[in-house]
């Protein structure tokens, strides 16, 4: 059987990283910042968990300390958007370099390899039921910010202030509050997620190794419509294209077509939910004349 | 004479770009101090390293794939389109060319020319379909280039690893080229015509725009898109045109690549040192004007084979020089520049002088 449990799983334990990160650019589309530096806040967790987690020998002050980083390196693209007025495109592809960057310079500086450091005695994330922690926290908070954003008022302030931010500010509802509120809380998701990527996925920290994961995500958030729901569900698609690549591998595929396999697979999706909703929205007014 | 260029420099210095690049050379020192070495021995170190007799040679060779690059990324920048797909179009563009090299019945010369051309027709060809992504899809072009450039890097990989692998070689390399297909190097340096061919498109794009209609309407479109619609410009069309000159530029970026020192396609030789990254940096430090992509280009291989001087002297790892170009847009994305404060004196007795 190709489609079976050990696929699930595998799929599930791939889309972990994705579905955190994803869930942070949604919340920050939702709240009207563009959020395209998910790949480098991503990195930056993944650096900073395996550097506290071989300095104390704990993984968990390795997620602690990734969330704290990423969340701190998220306020270059809070000050810089919302402050400052820049441009979102670019300060965040500008961020995707710095960290590639900053998390090179400091694994030659800190450890003193180049590449990738992995070693026996960095502590990793304990596994229950063949799952990390990180990865129940991820649907939790699927959950969680499904029934902010629809249910609580925080998260009904937080849509209004991204669909109208003039006439939130005019209720009394600072937009710069909440706009930084959602770039905060998607600098800690993707600093789990990077935790995720280097201390459950794996146990080692290797150059760029979110190797356009953070870019999916984006794509999830697009792709659900930066719903959770709907970006949980874009996720699974990638997860299930990483593992099912996998598969192929071992049934002989070169590894080159595997890896390719999840971005053609998301831009396959993506084509295909812009063109129904194009369908849509050219056929809703004859639809309502008739 | 001074009365105009008073104002002209304290423009300069109070321009985005100068506290740009200002404030990324102070916070690199920052981490050279933190990293116990010397600012200005390092800084001095990337500057003899890279313009120095033994550098200059290897600057102008980078230079060549960045310039290349920073082109193939200004263009489509201008009309406000972003390009991220470059290292996709550039590998396609390389392994194109040296199929080509390696097939071609043609004799040498007329083979290079060959090579060159089908590289620059494979890279236009694939942003092309980023173009149509866009246009007929609706997938955002940020987007559709840069998914497209993962499958096209794997590809070129494969090609590169199985079918037309060096018999006998464990490096994951096409064989080299045949005798004479390769592009002309000034002296024995690593330098080619390749340079002489990347700097007539940048002069090919500052006379398009400065000199004619199109480039007019390329500006105006990255200026304010909506007027340029209205005003008949049409996007769709604008944009596979501006995509194809954009992927053919790193289509020829990679069939230089392919065509220079090791005259052969290696995997990952292409992409591993960011031409594409540090091109777009360039890029959107000009604003994608033309001259001064140049002169960005010029700056960051600078800084990209200086890094090089600067590890072995001072023992800084090279990659500081990739945090310093991020830093620059970082900076220069917040728009910030230096405080009006400051300069504000000037300006007054220039106004009072007015009245």
């Amino acid at each position: 059987m190709f489609f079976d449990s050990d696929l699930l799983m595998s799929a599930l334990r791939a889309l972990t990283p994705i579905l955190l990160a994803a869930l942070g650019g949604a919340l920050c589309e939702r709240a009207g910042v563009f959020n395209i530096g998910l790949e480098g806040m991503m990195l930056m967790g993944c650096f900073t968990s395996v550097a506290t987690s071989w300095f104390t020998g704990s993984a968990w002050l390795g997620v602690l300390a990734a969330a704290l980083a990423a969340a701190a390196y998220s306020l270059i693209l809070a000050v810089g958007t919302v402050t400052l007025r820049g441009d979102a495109v670019v300060l965040g592809i500008a961020m995707n370099l710095l960290a590639v960057g900053l998390t090179s310079f400091l694994l030659r500086t800190v450890f003193g390899v180049q590449g990738t450091f992995d070693d026996p005695s960095l502590a990793g994330l304990p596994l229950v039921g063949g799952f990390t922690p990180l990865a129940y926290l991820a649907f939790v908070a699927v959950a969680v910010a499904a029934l902010m954003l629809s249910r609580h008022v925080w998260g009904l302030r937080l849509r209004g202030v991204g669909e109208a931010p003039d006439a939130a500010a005019t209720l009394g509802v600072s937009p710069a509050k909440y706009k930084y509120a959602a770039v905060l809380i998607s600098g800690v998701l993707c600093g789990l997620a990077g935790a995720q990527l280097a201390l459950g996925n794996v146990t080692l920290f290797s150059e760029n190794m979110t190797a356009g994961r953070g870019w999916i995500a984006v794509v999830a958030v697009m792709l659900g419509r930066a719903a959770p729901v709907g970006v949980l569900l874009a996720a699974l698609l990638f997860g299930l294209a990483e593992a099912a690549g996998f598969r192929l591998q071992g049934v002989g595929l070169p590894q080159q077509a595997t890896d390719a396999a999840p971005y053609v697979v998301t831009l396959v999706a993506l084509f295909l939910s812009t063109a129904r909703r194009r369908r849509r929205t050219a056929n809703s007014p004859s639809g309502a004349t008739t | 004479m001074t009365h105009t260029q008073i104002p002209r420099i304290s423009g300069v210095l109070r321009s985005p770009i100068t506290f740009s690049v200002l404030a990324g050379l102070v916070i690199g020192a920052l981490f050279l101090v933190g990293t116990g070495a010397d600012p200005f021995t390092a800084y001095g170190a990337v500057l003899t390293g890279s313009l120095g007799a033994d550098g200059i040679g290897s600057t102008l060779s980078t230079g060549t794939s960045v310039l290349g690059m920073a082109l193939a990324l200004a263009i489509p920048l201008r009309a406000g389109l972003i390009n991220l797909g470059g290292d996709g179009q550039m590998v396609l563009g390389g392994i194109t060319a040296a199929v080509t090299g390696l097939y071609s019945p043609l004799p040498a010369p007329l083979t290079v020319a060959l090579a060159l051309l089908a590289g620059m027709a494979a890279g236009a060809a694939y942003a092309a379909l980023a173009a149509l992504c866009e246009n007929s899809l609706g997938v955002p072009l940020l987007v559709s280039s840069l998914l497209l450039s993962y499958p096209a890097v794997s590809l070129a990989s494969y090609l590169a690893r199985y079918p037309l692998k060096e018999p006998g070689s464990s490096l994951p390399q096409t064989r080299a080229m045949p005798d004479g297909v390769a592009l002309p190097a000034f002296g024995d340096s690593t330098v080619t015509i390749g340079l002489v061919l990347v700097v007539l498109a940048a002069a090919a794009y500052w006379f398009t725009d400065k000199r004619t209609a199109f480039g007019y309407e390329i500006r105006m479109t990255g200026l304010n898109s909506r007027f340029a619609a209205y005003a008949g410009v049409e996007r769709r069309g604008l944009t596979l045109k501006l995509m194809s000159v954009s992927g053919a530029l790193a289509g020829l970026v990679g069939a230089i690549g392919v065509l220079s020192f090791p005259y052969r396609f290696v995997d990952g030789s292409l992409t591993a040192p960011g031409y594409t990254w540090t091109g777009l940096t360039a890029a959107l430090l000009a604003a994608a004007a033309p001259f001064g992509t140049v002169v960005a280009s010029f700056f960051f291989a600078v800084l990209a084979v200086g890094g090089l001087a600067m590890e072995r002297t001072t023992e800084v790892p090279r990659e500081l020089t990739q945090v310093l170009q991020a830093i620059v847009i970082v900076f220069l994305a917040a728009r910030l520049r230096f405080p009006t404060k400051w300069l504000r004196f000037g300006r007054r007795t220039q106004e009072s002088g007015a009245v």
